[in-house]
């Protein structure tokens, strides 16, 4: 019995969300706001949705008996053999970065254009899984430090001409020190509290950026901010500056303004590749065993001579100058920054992207990043169900791999016996 | 006469109004293996805590090789050779057993960045006798074949044996060990009792014990201090404390 009033409950949730959501809809006419209801068409889809929830519900244990029983492909089966894999990898990685440096010269510019953005999201995605995935810190306010990171390079480009590359290094340093400011008071702060704190961290960051219009022009953004040079050369048709000779005069070829768009995901590739490495080398060293420890029981670690104040504020700083990286480029790539890319919902969806690929897993995080700035731009007619789909998405997650895409697997150590 | 390892006198710690621990007297020598006893709720878990610094004590003082360390820091007091285990196992359990030894031994390695990300000569060395240190002690407590396995997946025993293995590669001095025969079956228990006298004949450390298993405690101990209701009640060597009339008095009530 008791099943068939959940699946009413649920059938009944549905039908007022869907009707809330998609049943209506306001209109702008002139200067007045008119409600309309959705068309037969879509009243059809939300009648057919409520039924499968109601459906669903209903029979979730055989569904999910079913679910289980689906023959799982054996992954391992279809890979070489352990020590064959060892050989394989150093040579799969070549060609994978290969790859991804030959790639852009054979797709469309839109294509390039989303691959650059997915990179971002992969940097976002591996400095936050620092801070969520491996010291179990929850985040919510992780975009203050991507803003930090943009806003120091637009800011030190617009104010003093400083370069791309020389504002990278200081953009991640900046962040780091936000991180690391934000870290010390907040730290003694567990699981929710701290989540809160760090929220408002963020929107305090926006809203600063927001109103102090004097230096980050407020609501209006910094524009017209310099694209990163290639050992000075500029990607313009004409070089700004006097004597100067941009890219394709120096080469000797016809300008296209894809080369532009290239040149950025190249340098992305290259950030991309440079994080990953950096955090790979980082999980294996004694300070990501910390890390991983800290999360796993707080009051072993103390009783064992950890400093957990400094092991929780590196995470933190750390976490935090991956995001000034990925920030600094994102300005340099978009030319325009506001405060408008800077708002609560990007911070969701970086952590989303940790909880999808597994927290504390670089693959899963990387799969995760794709998959979550792909599915929008591939289902571009549904955009305005973009949060409802994210929300559906997270949900069959957790119900059937709260573990994530890909797990975190533990490092084989080997004894020397 | 041996100087003290630990020497602790008049140690009081108040929650509030209630005193949970009231003038307690402990001292520890060199290569002593020394129990704390008492009904439940006596206060002996209170003792560890502010002897390991996770509670400051409200009174008394706390000298550990001569030195004062009531108020410093818990992770301060492990590093100078005092560790601790718990009544519950506090063992990363999503983490294998090879990387609970490593955490362990945090402060032994080169924890600077660069030098780790560049691997560089020192790094490598500490980083091997750490493995080596690590490979050493899960041997002595036979769990060396579980290696890469996750901690959280050992059997209940062999948890305890990693926990104990865990302090040891900090290569601390005096050994702090809270109830560790809790929920071991009799033979894992002689196993224990095994360990620690091995403990302090072969590597030459003291342990502070707290255990029910009386059994143990009588049959291992040099010393034995019996607190009831945060106040010492007696102390001596094991035939007279259990001898004492006070002590079956607090055990078993009055006649």
């Amino acid at each position: 019995m008791s099943k068939i009033y959940n699946a009413i409950f649920a059938a009944g949730i549905t039908f007022v969300l869907a009707c809330l959501m998609i049943g209506v809809k306001l209109n702008t006419e002139g200067t007045t706001l008119t409600v309309s209801g959705a068309s037969g068409e879509q009243w059809s889809w939300i009648v057919g949705g409520i039924v499968l929830v109601f459906l669903a519900q209903l029979f979730a244990d055989r569904i999910d008996t079913l679910f289980g029983k689906l023959p799982k492909p054996k992954i391992g089966a279809l890979l070489p053999a352990e020590e064959k894999r060892a050989t394989l990898k150093p040579w799969l990685l070549a060609a994978l970065i290969v790859g991804l440096l030959v790639w852009p010269f054979m797709v469309s510019r839109g294509a390039v254009d989303l691959a650059t953005l997915t990179l971002i999201y992969i940097m976002l995605g591996l400095g936050l899984n620092i801070v969520v995935g491996l010291a179990g810190l929850l985040d919510l306010g992780f975009v203050a430090f991507y803003a930090v990171g943009a806003y120091t390079y637009a800011l030190l480009s617009q104010y003093f001409g400083l370069s791309f590359w020389a504002c990278l290094p200081i953009a991640a340093g900046l962040a780091a020190t936000f991180g690391f400011i934000l870290g010390f008071p907040v730290l003694r702060l567990r699981g929710d509290y701290l989540a809160i704190v760090t929220l408002g961290f963020g929107e305090i960051i926006r809203i600063l950026l927001n109103n102090w219009t004097a230096l980050t022009g407020g609501p209006n953004g910094i524009s017209g901010i310099e694209k990163p040079t290639l050992f000075g050369l500029e990607f313009t048709r004409r070089a700004k500056e006097e004597g100067n000779v941009p890219f394709h005069e120096w080469m000797g070829i016809d300008y296209s303004s894809s080369y532009k768009v290239i040149f950025l995901y190249l340098i992305a590739v290259i950030l991309m590749l440079f994080v990953v490495y950096v955090i790979n080398r980082l999980t294996r060293m004694p300070i990501g065993r910390a890390w991983e420890a800290l999360r796993e029981d707080e009051i072993a670690c103390r009783s064992l001579g950890l400093n957990r104040t400094i092991i929780k504020l590196s995470a933190f700083t750390l976490g935090a100058s991956t995001a000034g990286f990925a920030g600094a480029f994102f300005a340099a790539r978009q030319g325009f920054i506001s405060p408008e890319s800077f708002i609560f919902i990007e911070s969701a969806i970086i952590l989303a992207i940790v909880v999808l690929g597994g927290m504390g897993s670089q693959i899963g995080v990387i799969l995760a990043a794709i998959v979550m700035t792909i599915l929008p731009e591939l289902a571009r007619e549904f955009s305005e169900y973009r949060m409802l789909l994210f929300g559906l998405l997270m949900v069959v997650m957790m119900r059937w791999r709260p573990q994530g895409l890909v797990p975190m697997k533990r490092p084989h150590l080997e004894l020397n016996q | 006469m041996s100087q003290l390892l630990l020497d602790v006198n008049g140690l009081t710690m108040r929650f509030g109004g209630l005193v949970a621990v009231n003038g307690v007297n402990l001292s520890v020598k060199n290569r002593q293996i020394v129990s704390i006893i008492g009904p439940n709720g006596a206060g002996k878990t209170t003792v560890f805590n502010c002897l390991s610094g996770f509670y400051i004590p409200s009174d008394g003082s706390v000298m550990f090789k001569g030195e004062q360390i009531a108020g410093l820091k818990d992770f301060q007091i492990s590093r100078k050779g005092l560790v601790r285990t718990f009544q519950h196992v506090r063992l990363f359990s999503k983490m294998t057993v090879i990387e609970n030894m490593l955490v362990a031994q945090h402060r032994h390695l080169n924890t600077n960045l660069l030098s780790g990300l560049f691997k560089t000569p020192s790094y490598r060395r500490l980083q091997d006798e750490a493995m080596d240190r690590a490979a050493y002690w899960l041997k002595e407590v036979d769990l060396l074949e579980f290696a890469n396995r996750e901690a959280g997946n050992l059997a209940y025993g062999q948890q305890r044996r990693l926990e104990i293995a865990r302090c040891m590669v900090t290569q601390p001095e005096l050994l702090l060990l809270d109830e560790p025969a809790a929920g071991l079956n009799p033979n894992e228990t002689k196993e224990l009792d095994e360990l620690i006298i091995q403990l302090r004949d072969e590597h030459e450390i003291s342990v502070l014990l707290i255990e029910h298993d009386m059994g143990l405690v009588m049959g291992i101990s040099d010393h034995i201090y019996v607190i009831a209701q945060g106040t010492p009640l007696a102390d001596g060597t094991p035939d007279e404390v259990k001898n004492n009339p006070d002590v079956i008095k607090a055990y078993l009530g009055e006649e």
